[in-house]
């Protein structure tokens, strides 16, 4: 006979209780419920010993980690002169002005992974291997994280997307421009040549106006292979197709050097960067329409016949009505790309630009640190998956935030 | 066909007849030079004593050397250089666009690719040989006895074609296995992916010493199946651009025949000698008749070194990989090495 539903004193239903709510019963109930499960749970753990026994042995006997603290510097910014370095972190500092802008204006509440988001800076000042002005600057960058944050919180509820929004948009020209530099070299801001960039500033720098730019491209694709003018449907599909049909290198190989066959040679060569940011763009662009399309498929034929009704004209129902839902649905699948896309970016080190992984690799040539690949390699690869996971992270917050996944009808 | 479309025709063409013209009256590559005020030098991304990154991010190497002594030739500033990376293939492709201005980059000189690739070999700067490496367990003494291994080569190199010859004109087998990355080779290698590691005899040498958990378990055979003299590239149909590319290194190994270092060089300025004379440019123009500064060698001496100078430090005693000079001493201590006489 089925026990009543335990209520509240005001009839609600409450949900089961949880009896013995301790650890050995966790441990009991999920590891050792049956003779089967305890044989898979000491199989696993014995495995799992032998295999982090192996790992930590080699992380804290074996590896000889001096070639990354010696390393370090060129590990993150590559040929970028020493005595310039200031105007990365001043990079940096608006950066996390940026982050904390947008963590305020996408979340409605700190919670857990937010102050993890928000925390990277400290984090980072507390790694071994970083400087005394590494840790200052790390701590300054903290400092305005919390303060944009707080800052945002003045604004008003609607006014902070808008905030974040266009301070975002700006802030890749403004970082570009500072860190190329202006003036001769007895000026404040010397020009940097880009050739110099590297490191993790290259990588990062291509992935940000890759996902940055690709995107309103994209849109523009979506919108235009969906067009009844002929003519620019045609161009865009032609576009699409041709630009997925080609891998990743060959377009880099393309722009980097083929480009240059079919230019004047008095003409001063196109900057090498700007031409490999020029080719991740339009590549990424290609694929981002396509996933819009999908979204604005996804979107059903009375939310347009609604927005006609209502008198909207097809740009502002596309605008207003339109875009929203179908971009909201494909976050999930915009933000795998965008991830897909940072780690692509180590292709550029094939054309001869020094992107973390090629800097790990001219390391790797240094005579001082022959045969240290292990450990220049496991590094290279902790940053990118720290890099990728946070893109995730802060993926799942923004879908919590928009409801994406929530059924319509739960709206 | 409409007016407009006439038009877009008419501006295609003379777009391209511009282009063409530009192509036409292109300058000598000694005034593109001075025109941008600095070299391109088409080098390494990262190859062990030749070209590679130091720990502060500037470029450093026995290729990056001669880089800089040219900067020190032409402009007496060895920092008015810039490196251009390249792999293996795309080398020549920026030298032919124009990209880089000489190619600095370990090139082993044969007849197809000074025929091929409108490119012109300059001066032999390093004298190498291929060879192979085992391990000792592999109890391997001679090339026939390889029958049927795998072989890690570097994709696009002469390396690569070498040992295509070798097992072919013996009549034997192999498995190639290309790696463009010459660290992700190595591991290759000495994860037993391989059974042999085929590249320069120097390098195979200098890096087992230098980075090889047990130097001791591997052995170079001995045998050397190609000659590979690595030289200075320039683009065809440019002889002055060429004298001056021939003349920085014959310049250099003058100067460590002669005795002049970097260190003692201002006490050679006061020299009687008239051979050290025309060097340093105290009497006779020599600089003039290549389109250089008279002090040329004087600036290149002071601030990057002479011939022994650049190899001792980058590849030699003063570095890690402590190769001996052997085929590239001196011809008068038994080497290989000879420059024309400053006449």
């Amino acid at each position: 006979m089925p026990t009543a539903p335990v209520t509240d004193p005001q009839g609600n239903v409450l949900p089961p209780g949880r009896e013995g709510n301790t650890v050995v019963q966790w441990i009991k109930e999920n590891l050792f419920s049956s003779l089967f499960d305890s044989l898979l749970t000491v199989i696993s753990l014995l495995f799992m010993f032998f295999v982090l026994r192996l790992a930590l042995d080699w992380v804290f006997n074996l590896a000889q980690w001096d070639v990354i603290a010696a390393n370090i510097n060129i590990l993150m910014k590559g040929s970028y002169p020493g005595e310039q370095v200031w105007r990365i972190w001043i990079g940096l500092y608006l950066l996390g002005g940026i982050a904390g802008i947008n963590l305020r204006a996408w979340n409605r509440e700190l919670n857990r992974s937010t102050v993890t988001i928000a925390a990277i800076p400290l984090i980072l000042a507390l790694l071994p291997f970083a400087s005394e002005r590494a840790r200052v600057n790390l701590i300054i960058i903290q400092g305005t994280i919390v303060a944009a944050y707080l800052l945002t919180s003045v604004a008003k509820e609607k006014r902070r997307r808008q905030i974040a929004a266009i301070t975002s948009i700006f802030y890749i020209p403004a970082l570009i421009f500072l860190l190329e530099g202006f003036t001769d070299e007895n000026g404040i801001m010397p020009l940097v040549k880009s050739d110099l960039w590297g490191g993790l500033l290259l990588s990062v720098l291509l992935a940000a106006v890759g996902i940055i730019f690709s995107l309103p491209i994209g849109i523009i694709l979506a919108l235009g292979r969906r067009s009844r003018q002929p003519a620019i449907s045609a161009l865009c599909i032609t576009y699409i197709e041709v630009v997925r049909g080609v891998p990743l290198i060959s377009i880099l190989f393309m722009g980097n050097i083929m480009l240059q066959l079919f230019m004047p040679q008095s003409l001063p060569p196109i900057d090498r960067v700007i031409r490999v940011m020029v080719a991740i763009t339009f590549f990424t662009a290609a694929y981002m329409a396509e996933i819009v399309r999908g979204g604005l498929q996804a979107i059903p034929k009375g939310q347009y016949d609604a927005a006609y009704a209502l008198g909207f004209s097809s740009l502002k129902s596309m605008r207003i009505i339109i875009l929203p839902q179908a971009l909201r649905i494909v976050i999930p699948v915009i933000v795998s790309q965008f991830i897909g896309l940072l780690l692509d970016t180590t292709l550029v080190a094939l054309v001869g630009l020094y992107d973390l992984l090629g800097i790990g690799q001219a390391i790797l040539s240094n005579p001082n640190w022959l045969g240290r690949s292990q450990e220049v390699y496991v590094f290279i690869g902790l940053i990118y998956w720290i890099l990728a996971t946070s893109m995730a992270f802060a993926s799942q917050r923004l879908e919590k935030t928009l409801g994406v996944g929530r059924n319509y009808d739960g709206l | 066909m409409s007016k407009k479309f006439r038009v877009l025709c008419l501006c295609v063409f003379v777009l391209l007849a511009l282009t063409l013209s530009v192509h036409a009256q292109d300058a000598s590559t000694l005034e593109l030079v001075q025109e941008r005020g600095h070299i391109i030098c088409i080098s390494h991304s990262g190859y062990p004593g030749f070209g590679f990154l130091d720990e502060e991010g500037n470029f450093a190497g026995f290729d990056t050397d001669f880089c800089r002594a040219t900067a020190a030739a032409i402009f007496g500033d060895a920092a008015a250089h810039e490196i251009l990376p390249a792999s293996s293939a795309d080398r020549f492709t920026f030298l032919a666009t124009g990209e880089g201005d000489v190619i600095y980059r370990t090139t082993t000189w044969t007849l197809s690719r000074d025929t091929d690739n409108n490119a012109q070999y300059a001066v032999i700067y390093f004298y190498d040989g291929q060879g192979l490496m085992v391990p000792t367990s592999l109890g391997v003494s001679t090339i026939e006895e390889l029958d049927g291994a795998t072989i890690c080569t570097d994709p696009g190199t002469t390396s690569e074609l070498n040992i295509a010859d070798a097992f072919a004109a013996r009549g034997l087998e192999y498995t190639p296995l290309p790696i463009e990355d010459d660290e992700e080779a190595w591991n290759t290698y000495l994860e037993g992916r391989c059974d042999v590691r085929t590249t320069d005899r120097s390098y195979l040498a200098s890096y087992a010493s230098t980075a090889f958990p047990n130097p001791e378990e591997h052995m170079v055979l001995d045998i050397t199946i190609s000659k590979e003299p690595l030289a200075h590239v320039v683009r065809n149909g440019d002889d002055q651009w060429l004298d001056i590319i021939q003349w920085v290194t014959f310049a250099l190994i003058n100067a460590e025949e002669y005795g002049i270092t970097s260190e003692n060089v201002d006490g050679f300025l006061d020299s009687e000698d008239p051979v050290i004379r025309r060097m340093l440019g105290t009497e006779d123009d020599f600089g003039g008749k290549l389109g250089l500064p008279s002090d040329w060698v004087y600036q290149m001496i002071k601030q990057v070194g002479n011939y022994g100078e650049m190899f001792d430090r980058n590849l030699g005693a003063g570095s890690p990989l402590n190769l001996s000079r052997g085929p590239n001493a001196l011809w008068t201590d038994g080497g290989l090495i000879y420059a024309p006489p400053f006449r």
